[in-house]
């Protein structure tokens, strides 16, 4: 960002009036009018570089197209980006927009944005955690070109493009001089969608794809199943929600649905990694597959209880290559997610046949079972050819990984835990900091904002290892009524954090910025929630 | 066959959590009827919900049988007889068939029963054909008040019938009759059942401040649906504050057009009518609260001679950062602040049609006056220099008194009651710190010191709904009893019900509602249902069967616990689409048929961007 950007930001501070006295009874501060201004036409997340000059043009809307500079590296990506982008630019209906626009736009007003794409795409095309997502936007007068060597870079400048156009008081669109020189700061950006305590149907998960495009995450971590329900349809095993879902009918979903949700995320450039969250967190899988889990133990008998899935007989074993190859088909990522946290031991404390198979086995604890089971699946999946993301205590427990492996570091004391799983030299996520189903009263985006991925003790090497990390929500408390409302704009906070550079950590700079970030995304029709104090946004949701 | 042993479960379930129902609501059945009812119940093959994985997963607390109503009535017993109903072939009948408020219940209630694609009659029962309204006052109102009276008795038997004395407890009648209906495999079923109901307080209220965030109409309307659902009966309209002012005055138009957020962020005259006569006929007071002498900055930006000039180095208008703004509070000694007010409230009153007018006086900071030295004077010649509850005392009176002489009545903050000043008598009193970390002492200790001059109370600082942790916080809300406290019977006599608040600084359109519901039927039911109905472990989950209840009549009510509604979720079928212009609309009730339109979808949404 040059002085001149950081000098305008700061001058709209200012114009924020300063309060007179702070009264917190009510919780109310005596900030008048609205507690945080907003920008114009800033970008979120911030660029690498970005230089931007008060000089700008109208920009046509009538006339704009996007224009392929080479017709020939096109593909349908691309062009259903531009059928996108362009009533997200200047509204999907003109007649809710704030300023009613009569407007006529002048002869000299941009009419085009050219698209340069360097490496042809394809129609085929999956995003990968090593695409490269870099562009450069260069707006100077009405002349406007967005070049990237891939078709995931484009998607990103899009996006950026369609933030720094803005609509002026006249009713007229206008983007100032810019230039921007663009790349993410990580390569892993995700959010966690937890789909099992309670449904979220596919529209709303499409609406949250939108979202998450539109603040340049690239990866959905879907904890599809969980102890609570069992919504994913399999072919293999259609008993796994027939009798595991909330509804095997409505509470459910089909692989057509899956196939949507991947195709509408990949047109987004963001990888759909499923979780099938084993040897905990099962609960669900039982009532499908019987004899998967532990029974439990009271004395002698069985009481009637399940715990983790069994790790002992070779049926388990067979059961889980069965479905994993049916997942591994499903979801194209190299990467699938295979949980491993969370497991209570006392289920199978209780089972006279794990304790048997541990002294068979010479095993003195209980963790070294989990291991047994761990590594068994992990052969099983790195057999199909594909690499895993797991939760950190797979690693704590001390199983032998594939050297691609993504450990995802969650609980608190996560510095510590960085720096020992980078030391392993693992590739590494955090998330612990980003929970979203966490909340509290005010303006909790700060603490979010605020959180490091770097500050732990580590090499520079180590540091090489961090992928990025993934904000979390998790569904006890949400389902479609809330949950789009309580990760937005929460979730750009993350966003921006794992997207600019790392000297981009004010949250006093950045909150105007924010608030503009926001009322966008209420414009462009999302519920998303104000979170730095009073203020109003031109389109409200709801109306005006 | 799962399905058929599953429902004989449920069955056997269901039928406990009916004495249990009926245990909560009249607290005495012996043992052997329940398992009468058990028995009677499951030859009658009773379909329960699966709605919890609580079944799975046992949680402590009884479940009640679907179409448990939300506020507990008084007396509430439930049969295990069933009757159903066809849409084709009912009506409502009453002796007030030509009131308004009447019809356009019936109007209202229709679709609430049977408006579900393809519900229709239960096979092997018969359908009753008519719920019978009596209004034996005989007398269509017009608009509800603090002494209106709301009870009403509820007969589902072999004919069904509802007795009120006024509409207001017809339509408190109708909302319950409305949530004893359930659906099962698309059929209508009732439980025969008699409710003698009556709320334990007169003022249950739920306020809204669209100061902070402008909060627009549909969504306005969509809450006093919900409040509807819920038995509140008081919108606390907190109109305008400090950050803007979006009510349009026509006395003084600049108010809201220098104040306002922008010239769209306003409420015209006729959308406070509009709004006035969708809670009327809800039975839902309306009243407006202007809050003087603070929280008035925004009426400064129009008027700035209303507001006191903070003085530092002997010079107005100058602010000390921390201390005061440049300016703040009414200036209280000048004549025009009343003749101002006079002008404005009599407006007021030709706008709002409810008796009380809420006259604020909260957050009086003294520093600012504290500073200015023609209020020092003001106060020498009237020997009340340095106690400014005294002024604040003497605004009180100036003020309440233009209230009185325009026929209103007015209800206030407790600030200047607890600063000492001397309010009139008729004043009621809203009790609102306390509830939160953030006073020393607890609200009890604020009733104790205001119940005791003789004042009707109103408590609220228990139920800031705007302060959100990690759930479940809904049983503090519900344990929260506005007559807990240290007193005589009259002082707790005089507590004429509570209020649950939503400051606007964090929630605007888009999170309002589900910030709201459920955790405001919380509120509801404390205020509606007898002291004793207090149960918080059976209370969870008929909350969670009237928050269903409400996300399938289109209030997005956020969950408490984990499981799921049924095929009306939110998300389902139609989105919620995004548009700037609509507001979230009922997306409950319909599942559009089969996968293909999930298929679809993405290539809908494409097609249309």
């Amino acid at each position: 960002m040059t002085m001149s950007s950081f000098v305008g930001i700061i001058l709209l501070l200012i114009a924020v009036e300063i309060p007179g006295s702070f009264q917190h009874d009510r919780g109310h501060s005596k900030f008048r009018g609205p507690q945080v201004s907003q920008t114009a036409g800033t970008p979120w997340p911030m660029p690498l570089s970005y230089h931007t000059q008060a000089t700008f043009t109208y920009v046509d809307a009538g006339e704009f197209k996007f224009t392929d500079v080479d017709e020939s590296s096109s593909c349908s990506i691309l062009e259903e980006a531009y059928n996108r982008y362009f009533p997200l630019i200047f509204g999907r209906r003109p007649e809710t927009l704030f300023f009613k626009s009569s407007f006529k736009a002048p002869t000299d007003a941009m009419t085009e944005l050219m698209v340069k794409l360097e490496k042809p795409c394809k129609d085929t095309d999956y995003p990968m955690l090593e695409s490269d997502e870099s562009y450069t936007l260069d707006v100077n007068g009405n002349q406007a070109m967005l070049s990237a060597s891939e078709i995931w870079g484009v998607l990103r400048g899009l996006e950026t493009f369609s933030q720094i156009v803005y609509q002026s008081n006249d009713g007229g669109f206008v983007v100032n001089n810019t230039q921007i020189v663009d790349k993410p700061r990580f390569n892993h950006r995700g959010m966690l969608l937890d789909t099992s305590r309670h449904f979220i149907s596919v529209p709303i998960l499409m609406t949250n794809l939108d979202a998450l495009a539109q603040n340049k995450f690239n990866v959905f971590h879907w904890h599809i199943v969980d102890d609570q329900s069992f919504p994913f349809e399999s072919s293999t095993f259609p008993n796994l929600s027939e009798q595991g879902a909330y509804d095997p009918e409505t509470h459910v979903y089909t692989q057509t649905d899956i196939k949507n949700i991947i195709e509408y995320a990949r047109m987004r450039g963001i990888r759909v990694v499923p979780e099938f969250d084993s040897p905990g967190h099962t609960s669900s899988w039982g009532y499908g597959q019987p004899d998967l889990l532990t029974k439990c133990y009271t004395g002698s008998q069985p009481n009637g209880q399940f715990g983790p899935v069994n790790p002992v007989p070779n049926s388990t074993y067979v059961f889980l290559k069965s479905f994993f190859t049916e997942i591994a088909q499903l979801f194209p990522d190299h990467y699938m997610h295979l949980g491993g946290d969370e497991v209570s031991f006392a289920c199978w404390q209780s089972n006279p046949e794990i304790t048997s198979f541990m002294k068979k086995m010479g095993y003195t604890s209980y963790s070294q079972i989990e291991e047994y089971y761990m590594q068994n699946l992990l052969n099983i999946v790195g057999g199909l050819g594909k690499g895993y993301q797991i939760w950190q205590e797979v690693i704590d427990n001390g199983a032998k990984v594939r050297a691609d492996t993504v450990v995802e570091v969650w609980k608190a004391g996560w510095e510590a835990e960085m720096e020992k799983v980078t030391k392993l030299g693992y590739k590494t996520l955090l998330s612990t900091c980003w929970y979203l189903n966490y909340i509290s009263y005010g303006s909790d985006w700060m603490a979010y904002y605020g959180c490091e991925p770097f500050n732990f003790n580590g090499t520079d090497a180590q540091k090489q290892l961090i992928q990025g990390g993934e904000t979390c929500m998790w569904g006890e408390y949400v389902d479609g009524t809330n949950v789009i409302s309580r990760l937005w704009p929460r979730a750009s906070a993350v966003g921006e954090r794992l997207w600019s550079a790392k000297e981009i950590n004010s949250a006093f700079l950045a909150q105007s910025r924010l608030t503009e970030h926001r009322c966008r995304m209420v414009r462009r029709g999302f519920q998303a929630e104000p979170i730095t104090g009073p203020g109003f946004c031109r389109e409200e949701f709801g109306g005006v | 066959m799962r399905r058929i042993v599953l429902s004989w479960i449920l069955c056997i379930v269901l039928s406990i959590q009916v004495v249990n129902g009926w245990l909560t609501a009249n607290n005495a059945r012996s043992p052997l009827l329940s398992i009468l009812v058990v028995s009677t119940c499951c030859v009658s093959r009773l379909h329960g919900y699966l709605t919890y994985l609580a079944l799975r997963m046992p949680l402590k607390g009884t479940r009640p049988p679907p179409g448990s109503p939300w506020p507990m009535p008084k007396e509430w017993n439930p049969t295990s007889d069933l009757v159903t109903f066809d849409p084709d072939n009912f009506r409502f009948s009453s002796n007030l068939m030509n009131c308004d408020i009447v019809i356009q219940a019936i109007e209202r209630y229709t679709p609430i029963l049977f408006g579900y694609k393809g519900v229709k009659k239960a096979a092997g029962l018969s359908p009753l054909t008519e719920l019978k309204m009596t209004i034996s006052s005989n007398k269509c109102d017009q608009y509800p008040r603090m002494a209106m009276d709301e009870s009403y008795e509820l007969s589902v038997g072999d004919t069904a019938e509802l007795t009120a004395n006024q509409v207001w407890g017809m339509l408190r009648g109708l909302e319950t009759f409305s949530q004893l209906i359930f659906y099962q495999d698309g059929q209508i079923f009732m439980n025969k059942t008699r409710i003698i109901d009556g709320p334990r307080f007169s003022y249950r209220g739920l306020h809204t401040d669209t100061a902070r965030h402008y909060i627009p109409l549909p969504i306005l309307k969509k809450n006093l649906d919900a409040m509807s659902y819920n038995k509140f009966n008081v919108f606390h309209w907190h109109i305008v504050d400090d950050q803007s002012f979006p009510f349009v005055s026509k006395t003084f138009p600049e108010l809201s057009k220098k104040g306002a957020y922008t010239n769209k962020h306003v409420y015209k005259p006729e959308d406070v009518a509009d709004i006035i006569e969708y809670a009327r006929v809800r039975g839902i007071r309306v009243i407006p609260e202007f809050d003087t002498p603070g929280h008035t900055h925004s009426w400064g930006k129009a008027f700035p001679e209303l507001l006191t000039p903070c003085y530092a180095n002997g010079v107005p208008g100058t602010p000390i950062w921390g201390k005061y703004a440049a300016y703040e509070n009414f200036d209280v000694t000048k004549e025009f602040v009343y003749e101002f007010l006079g002008k404005f409230f009599a407006e007021v009153k030709e706008v709002f049609h409810d008796e009380y007018i809420h006259m604020g006086m909260d957050e009086a900071y003294y520093r600012c006056w504290q500073s200015n030295p023609d209020i020092t004077a003001f106060m020498q010649e009237r020997r009340i220099e340095g106690n400014y509850s005294k002024l604040e005392q003497y605004y009180a009176e100036r003020t309440l008194g233009i209230i009185s002489d325009l026929g209103r009545k007015y209800v206030i903050w407790q600030d200047p009651v607890e600063n000492g000043a001397k309010v009139r008598d008729d004043t009621v009193v809203m009790v609102w710190k306390g509830g939160n970390t953030a006073h020393e002492d607890h609200w009890n200790s604020y009733m104790e010191k205001i119940a005791p001059r003789g004042y009707n109370t109103i408590l609220a600082s228990c139920w800031y709904l705007n302060y959100i942790k990690y759930p479940p916080d809904w049983e503090a809300l519900y344990t929260c009893d506005p007559q807990d406290f240290n007193g005589s019977q009259a002082e707790k006599d005089r507590v004429l019900g509570g209020e649950t608040c939503m400051w606007s600084e964090y929630v605007d359109g888009t999170n309002i509602l589900p910030r709201y519901w459920p955790r405001a039927s919380s509120v509801a039911e404390r205020l509606w249902s007898p002291k004793i109905v207090k149960n918080t472990t059976d209370a969870m989950y008929r909350i969670d069967q009237q928050r269903c209840r409400m996300v399938r009549r289109g209030i997005p009510a956020e969950p408490i616990l984990d499981g799921y509604c049924g095929d009306y979720d939110w998300g389902f079928g139609d989105v919620d689409t995004p548009e700037v212009d609509k507001p979230p609309t009922c997306t409950g009730g319909f599942r559009l048929e089969g996968r293909i339109t999930l298929l679809v979808l993405p290539l809908l949404i494409v097609f249309v961007l």
